[in-house]
């Protein structure tokens, strides 16, 4: 075993970990936006471990390959929020010793196909679901995700009209009267 | 200021005022209307008062806004039930209703979808009935709807200008050999009626902030107030109607904003809540003379409750479209919704353009899903387009709105129970809209096809049907209930089959329609 098992009880205490790396993609859309390629999120119910486990389990849930482990610290800190006073908290404990217990120790350890082949038979169970049903939400409802992905978001609140709303230019213009009038 | 700062009020117990229940476009419709003849109405909307300046450009935010999110149940063999089993429809609570949340198309009901029964003939499990009323009956009434809506190519309303999925719609459609055009959408493509014309912002479901979008919140319920016969009540949630010994409705129990009861009384009761609520509010109201619940002798409340035949596909492609830039319903193809039973399925389907924010698509995409193929579409997320299916689904009698006892709202009220199964017919006609929609777009070029089930329901329909006979359904061709003259159904919930087309402009219809019965019927003194 390569870590000290720990007792849940000791995961439960503690709280108030971090997370913390460095931007992958350097001339990515995030790395051009972000001010530093340094990043680093405080935790305050769940330890920097457990912080570590669920965003790799996220990455594991919604791979994807180019997107920044920063955007994945979304769902951990939402993950975080919900977990403070809640049973939230020990629903993703468990699993995660559950996880580590199915790992020889250390799920983190594993390459990617082990942690996949060991996460897989969770799927469907409250841990997996408490992290895939958070995640769908706050994985994609946050600006480096819209950024990453090339949406727009409250930038539409001014309207397209003269930015690009019929910008395709890949297809023929489809003609008058069908395809309608500019207003000016 | 608030448009109910200056309104006109009216007594709790003026027994003389119209109530009507709801304020989106059946009850927002009606009450104009009948404060325009100088009927005094009281409207009672259960939802806030938020102006074009509240809403937001985020769509969670938005959601958590305006949605009605108070308790409902589910049941049934409908994938919503396991997905989201405590959101069955997307449907508005505030005021102006789901007007503010709609995408604005209004297309008329098509003449023989009025005659279902004759024109499919019986269909094995369902519960198909011609309505009571015709195409011709209503025509007269669409012309005022599209006129007051501004709906585009009619009245000299030029055609919106189409957005990049529209493109890519179009394109796809001549392929096929369908006929495509960017619609009969009520968005003002010009200046009119004192509203903007469209921005394109692309956030039409979040309530159109320039007013381009007719919303009964902006249009219908300030000029009912402005004739002085009108008093719009927010955050008014109707819990119950009472009625005398006669059978006839007195009265409406609600609770207002500080969740204090009241009673309002009434000449006449209109009930516009949406196809959930209405039946709810109907079953809710049961007294020892109507013991199923009002007007519910033939026990058809809250039966037949319709929902469309929906579907979307999305496709990817190797350059960007940027889908949810413009319009969300920026291109409409009708070419499927004629009834050919050679297809394989009675009735037809629209297919309309459509487009989500990435927050949206990740939740509706292919609920519950993870892995790659469902982040594989999401990383082609600026390079998609998309299109919505909405076609006939079937009444069936089993597929039904009740009350769940065990189950109880902020009030203390038993919460609706929304049961649906698909009619094979259903899935034949869903399966159809795949292909043809996968289909059209690989002619233009797409790398990856995505089938989305049904989202949560913005087209709910029937479960207080119109029916010529009292014993098939809930209402007459005006909306006034068999059982109770004074008691009228005013919304979505009317419909005796759910047809093709996108309910709105109906609606809408409907409500003028009803507004000039029930003021004839005022003067004649039957009401």
């Amino acid at each position: 075993m390569s870590i000290p098992y720990l007792s849940r009880r000791v995961f439960l205490k503690a709280g108030g970990g971090f997370l913390a790396g460095t931007l992958v993609f350097v001339n990515g859309p995030i790395a051009l936006l972000a001010p530093s390629h340094s990043w680093a999120m405080p935790l305050d119910s769940l330890s920097s471990r457990q912080g570590e486990v669920l965003l790799a389990v996220t990455r594991q849930i919604f791979p994807h390959p180019k997107l920044e482990d920063a955007v994945y610290a979304h769902v951990v800190k939402s993950l975080d929020r919900k977990a403070a006073g809640g049973t939230l908290g020990k629903v993703l404990a468990d699993g995660i010793v559950k996880l580590d217990a199915a790992s020889g120790g250390d799920w983190l350890s594993l390459d990617d196909n082990k942690k996949l082949e060991v996460l897989t038979p969770m799927a469907g169970s409250l841990f997996f679901e408490s992290i895939r049903s958070d995640a769908v939400v706050s994985l994609y409802d946050n600006s480096l995700a819209f950024t990453h992905f090339g949406y727009q978001g409250a930038e539409g609140d001014e309207g397209y009209l003269n930015k690009g709303f019929n910008d395709l230019t890949w297809l023929p213009n489809p003609p008058q009267p069908d395809a309608g009038y500019l207003p000016f | 200021m608030a448009m109910t700062d200056n309104q006109k009020t009216f007594a709790h117990d003026d027994s003389s005022v119209v109530v009507v229940v709801g304020s989106g476009a059946g009850g927002g419709t009606l009450a104009n209307e009948l404060a325009q003849q100088g009927i005094d109405v009281v409207v009672l909307e259960a939802g806030a008062l938020y102006t074009t300046a509240d809403f937001l450009a985020d769509e969670w935010a938005s959601f958590a806004q305006l949605a009605w999110l108070d308790k409902r149940t589910t049941s049934g063999s409908f994938r919503l039930a396991t997905d989201f089993p405590n959101l069955p429809a997307w449907i508005v609570k505030s005021v102006g209703g789901t007007t503010v949340h709609w995408a604005g198309a209004s297309l008329r009901i098509q003449p023989h979808e009025f005659t279902a029964l004759s024109t499919y003939g019986k269909v094995e499990g369902a519960n198909l009935l011609d309505w009571p009323l015709t195409y011709d009956d209503i025509a007269p009434y669409y012309k005022r709807a599209e006129q007051r809506m501004g709906v585009t190519r009619t009245n000299d309303n030029k055609g919106l200008p189409g957005n990049n999925n529209f493109k890519v719609m179009y394109n796809g459609a001549k392929n096929l050999g369908y006929s495509c055009d960017t619609g009969h959408m009520a968005i003002n493509s010009e200046i009119r009626d004192g509203r903007s014309l469209c921005l394109q912002r692309g956030f039409c479901f979040q309530g159109c902030k320039t007013g381009a979008k007719w919303s009964t919140l902006y249009t219908e319920l300030p000029r009912g107030i402005a004739t002085g016969h009108l008093e719009l009540r927010p955050q008014s949630h109707v819990a119950r109607i009472e009625h005398d010994d006669s059978g006839k409705v007195t009265a409406v129990i609600y609770f207002d904003a500080e969740g204090n009861e009241q009673r309002q009384q009434a000449r006449l009761v209109a009930v516009a809540g949406n196809s959930l609520e209405t039946p709810r509010l109907l079953l809710n109201s049961a007294s020892s003379m109507f013991p199923k619940g009002l007007a519910n002798g033939s026990d058809q409340v809250g039966r037949n409750y319709m929902r469309h035949t929906t579907g979307s596909v999305y496709a990817t492609f190797d350059q960007p479209v940027h889908m949810y830039r413009g319009t969300t319903m920026a291109g409409i193809i009708s070419d499927e919704a004629h009834h050919d039973p050679a297809r394989g399925f009675v009735g037809g389907y629209e297919m309309e353009t459509i487009a989500l924010g990435l927050p949206f698509i990740a939740a509706f995409l292919d609920p519950g899903a993870w892995g790659p193929r469902f982040t594989g579409a999401l990383d082609q997320y600026e390079n998609m387009a998309g299109m919505w299916l909405v076609g006939e689904d079937l009444p069936q009698a089993s597929n039904r709105v009740t009350l769940n006892s065990d189950v109880t709202d902020q009030y203390g009220l038993p919460v609706a129970n929304v049961h649906y199964d698909d009619h094979p017919n259903d899935l034949a006609m869903r399966q159809h809209g795949y292909r043809q929609g996968a289909e059209l777009y690989r002619s233009v070029g797409a790398k990856d096809i995505y089938e989305s089930p049904p989202y949560p329901s913005t087209h709910n329909l029937g479960t207080c049907r119109m029916s010529k006979r009292p014993e098939d359904g809930v209402c007459n061709a005006y909306g006034q209930t068999h059982e109770i003259p004074n008691l009228f159904i005013s919304d979505g919930s009317q419909f005796t089959t759910s047809t093709a087309e996108n309910p709105t402009l109906t609606i809408v219809s409907l409500a003028i329609r009803q507004a000039e019965h029930i003021a004839q019927l005022m003067q004649q003194k039957e009401v």
